[in-house]
């Protein structure tokens, strides 16, 4: 298959096909995603081509969602389930911290739980309540559990036939805003040769090099990132960009060397401030580079609030502007 | 208009007739005696439905629903399986007591439910233990002694889950239900149900699943989730619901106004009340219920209608909310003596087979103790181990640092 140009859905679609193609035990289940396609059309399809045993429109409870998931896990399986929106995961909650992250420590390896929990997360599309959040720090939390977030289409596409060849749980964030963006997608760039697993991508990338200020975030702010980086080179400022992907465990290296280079870092995400994967970046980035930093590490995310109306989420999200004046700041010091 | 008190002094009865009406028959129906009130069974104890095949008093009857062909190997069989089970929960009790173990959770009284059932699995089903299930572990060939490293905080789980088909056991009460299902769901996946009746593929392939749960898991989210999507799926499994009257402190009236087995009607399949203190009973229905599921028919709950005869667990005080002669009330409706009473009255066993068995519990009981004070606590490498499956960079750091903390101890000690 050649490079297409494609949307983050289709790619994320395209991973899951071909997981399903090359393993029999791979299935997918949740709410909607059979006949309908999901209700981003993630699944679109799927359900068609690989009946309803493999592609299992659930009845509407998440903790069922993923508390059969595990059985199914302990038979042999690989499921593939998707929360059909970030605010309605925590209905399962309480299987994913007390059961998913768990038996393999409590079981000392005898049951694996090879399982993805797919969820749309983020703002920006003005939404109504528990549509919007950005709940990926509780996972974090939690031993047991990996917590990835892509942001392009070959990322998708990538992380999630590595999410599915994984033998430990991976919660897998889907930035919700950016679905229908395209971008290229290689499914060979980074295949595995025939009979091997895919690579593993669960690592941190250099998305733009630069020598003033590092900008690090993961999932939709990406673009935001991407942008302000043209701005900041108009005004002469050079940023270094770099895409976490990984959330648990921190792929930190990247982040660190590029710190000792510049001497000044901005976090952002759209997750609430305190407590938060951005608090995590910038104490260890103080832990590891203490004496290459110019400036405290300034983070740029959501307020400790609940989501707010969406008539107002353009003030709570990290935007352009947001970056540059946290910019503006590390610079001055 | 509001109608006039009816009764106010008893609870369980509608006071006004828009009360009444919205209790409906459930609620009506339900209303218990005055002794049911002082045994604690309320509105859900009543129900001449209970399955029973051998009375308190030993008495044998059949039940042409659950037919089983009773032996006196049978019967001295399972009769050995529940002193031997009860000796080392007595033994738990008592290593607790010394200081062994942090906590023992008994099953006195709940030897006939759970070795019933067990009896009635084939090596090729799967149960999800909550964590009383020690008899249940008995029959799935666990030794004891793997139950104790839970409680004495060495491990979580000392058995093999897969090898036993006995999963861990699991203390948030009722998730195993629906991970029970997913299993369940997957056997059905798998097509290892609904061979060809009396083939030979329906006695070596067919599998089914049995989930265990208490009283008051009923009352949980997950256990309803569990129902449903068994019910949507039409999973192999069966709701083993041991009702031992008591969630802690809280009586099962607060978890329903309607008897527990009738849930199942709401769920759209059979459930069965039996008599969870009669071992037979217990073994020939739960036997009919793993069939139904291996065939096809499933999912089933059964109610095992018993007792919990000791504290919830070691560190529980069961005189702060249940009255002794509550307690005394069940003891005569003993699960072990009932089968010895039986198997003494037919002459199916002597005072040398007694005799015999009860020395063969206190071998068990002493090597379960000898095993229990000898267990190690465990290495610091243990704390990291098995998180994950594949590598995990983040803890593997954490781990050489916590060693190097722990040498730096070492080094300062050395010499002593």
């Amino acid at each position: 298959m050649a490079p297409i140009t494609t949307t983050l859905a289709k790619a994320l679609n395209t991973g899951l096909r071909s997981a399903m193609e090359d393993d029999p035990k791979v299935i997918v289940m949740g709410e909607d995603v059979g006949r309908l396609g999901g209700v981003f059309r993630v699944t679109d399809g799927l359900q068609k081509d690989f009946g309803d045993n493999r592609v299992l429109d659930t009845p509407l409870a998440e903790s069922g969602i993923i508390g059969t998931a595990v059985g199914l896990a302990m038979r042999g399986y690989r499921p593939v389930t998707e929360i059909q929106f970030d605010g309605f995961v925590f209905p399962g909650f309480d299987q994913i911290i007390s059961q998913v992250a768990k038996i393999t420590y409590r079981t000392q390896g005898a049951w694996s739980m090879p399982m993805v929990i797919r969820i749309p997360f983020g703002g920006g599309i003005g939404a109504v309540e528990h549509h919007a959040e950005s709940p990926e720090s509780f996972f974090c939390h939690i031993g047991g559990l990996r917590v990835v977030a892509c942001s392009n289409p070959q990322d998708a596409y990538d992380m999630l036939r590595a999410a599915i060849a994984c033998e430990d749980p991976v919660v897998f964030f889907e930035p919700k805003r950016r679905y229908w963006e395209k971008g290229t997608l290689d499914p060979e760039l980074n295949a595995a040769s025939s009979g091997e697993r895919p690579p593993r991508c669960f690592s941190s990338v250099l998305r733009r090099p630069g020598t003033d200020v590092t900008v690090v975030s993961y999932g939709p702010s990406m673009p935001v990132l991407m942008a302000a980086a043209d701005a900041a080179a108009t005004e002469g400022r050079s940023l270094e960009i770099i895409d976490l992907r990984t959330l648990s465990p921190l792929d930190l290296d990247p982040v660190v060397e590029s710190v000792r280079r510049t001497g000044r870092m901005v976090v952002v995400s759209e997750a609430p401030l305190e407590s938060s994967i951005t608090s995590n970046i910038a104490a260890r980035v103080t832990e590891e580079a203490f004496y290459s930093l110019a400036a405290p590490v300034v983070r740029v995310a959501g307020f400790d609030t609940p989501y707010p109306p969406s008539r107002l989420e353009d003030e709570y999200l990290p935007d352009l502007d947001k970056v540059l004046d946290a910019v503006d700041r590390v610079m001055a010091w | 208009m509001a109608g006039p008190p009816v009764q106010p002094s008893d609870p369980y009865l509608p006071t006004t007739a828009g009360e009444a009406a919205a209790r409906g028959a459930a609620g009506l129906r339900g209303r218990p005696t005055p002794s049911e009130v002082i045994a604690g069974l309320r509105a859900t104890s009543h129900g001449e439905d209970l399955i029973q095949l051998l009375s308190p008093e030993g008495t044998l009857t059949g039940n042409d629903d659950f037919p089983i062909e009773v032996t006196a190997d049978l019967l001295r069989g399972l009769y050995r399986d529940m002193v031997l089970v009860r000796r080392f929960d007595r033994e738990g009790n008592a290593l607790q007591r010394q200081g062994q173990l942090s906590i023992w959770v008994p099953l006195l009284g709940q030897e006939a439910a759970q070795i019933g059932a067990g009896r009635a699995m084939r090596p090729a089903d799967m149960a999800f233990p909550s964590y009383r299930e020690h008899g249940v572990a008995w029959c799935r060939g666990v030794d004891p002694t793997q139950l104790l490293g839970i409680f004495r905080g060495t491990d979580q789980c000392g058995w093999d889950p897969k090898a036993t088909r006995f999963n861990s056991y699991t203390i948030v009460i009722g998730n195993q239900v629906l991970n029970a299902t997913g299993y369940a769901m997957g056997q059905r996946f798998d097509g290892v149900i609904g061979s060809a009746p009396g083939s030979e593929d329906a006695v070596t392939s067919d599998e089914a699943t049995i989930a265990f749960f208490g009283d008051g898991a009923t009352s949980q989210g997950d256990v309803h989730e569990g129902m449903v999507f068994a019910a949507a799926f039409d999973a192999p499994i069966v709701f083993y619901c041991q009702n031992n009257q008591w969630a802690i402190s809280e009586p099962v009236a607060k978890q329903s106004r309607v008897p527990l087995w009738e849930r199942s009607t709401g769920y759209g399949f059979p459930g069965v009340r039996v008599d969870g203190n009669d071992v037979l009973a217990c073994l020939a229905v739960t036997r009919w219920a793993l069939e139904e599921c291996r065939s096809g028919n499933g999912p089933v709950m059964i109610e095992a209608f018993t007792y919990r005869m000791d504290a919830h667990t070691t560190s529980d005080d069961p005189t702060r909310y249940r009255m002794a002669a509550e307690e005394e009330h069940w003891k005569l409706l003993d699960p072990i003596q009932r089968v010895k009473a039986h198997l003494s009255r037919q002459g199916l066993a002597d005072q040398e087979f007694f005799e015999q068995v009860a020395g063969e519990a206190d071998e068990l009981a002493a090597r379960f103790r000898a095993h229990c004070i000898g267990m190690p606590k465990p290495p610091p490498e243990r704390i990291f181990a098995n998180v994950y499956t594949e590598p995990h960079h983040q803890l593997e750091q954490q781990l050489a640092g916590h060693l190097e903390y722990l040498a730096g101890f070492a080094e300062q000690d050395g010499g002593r």
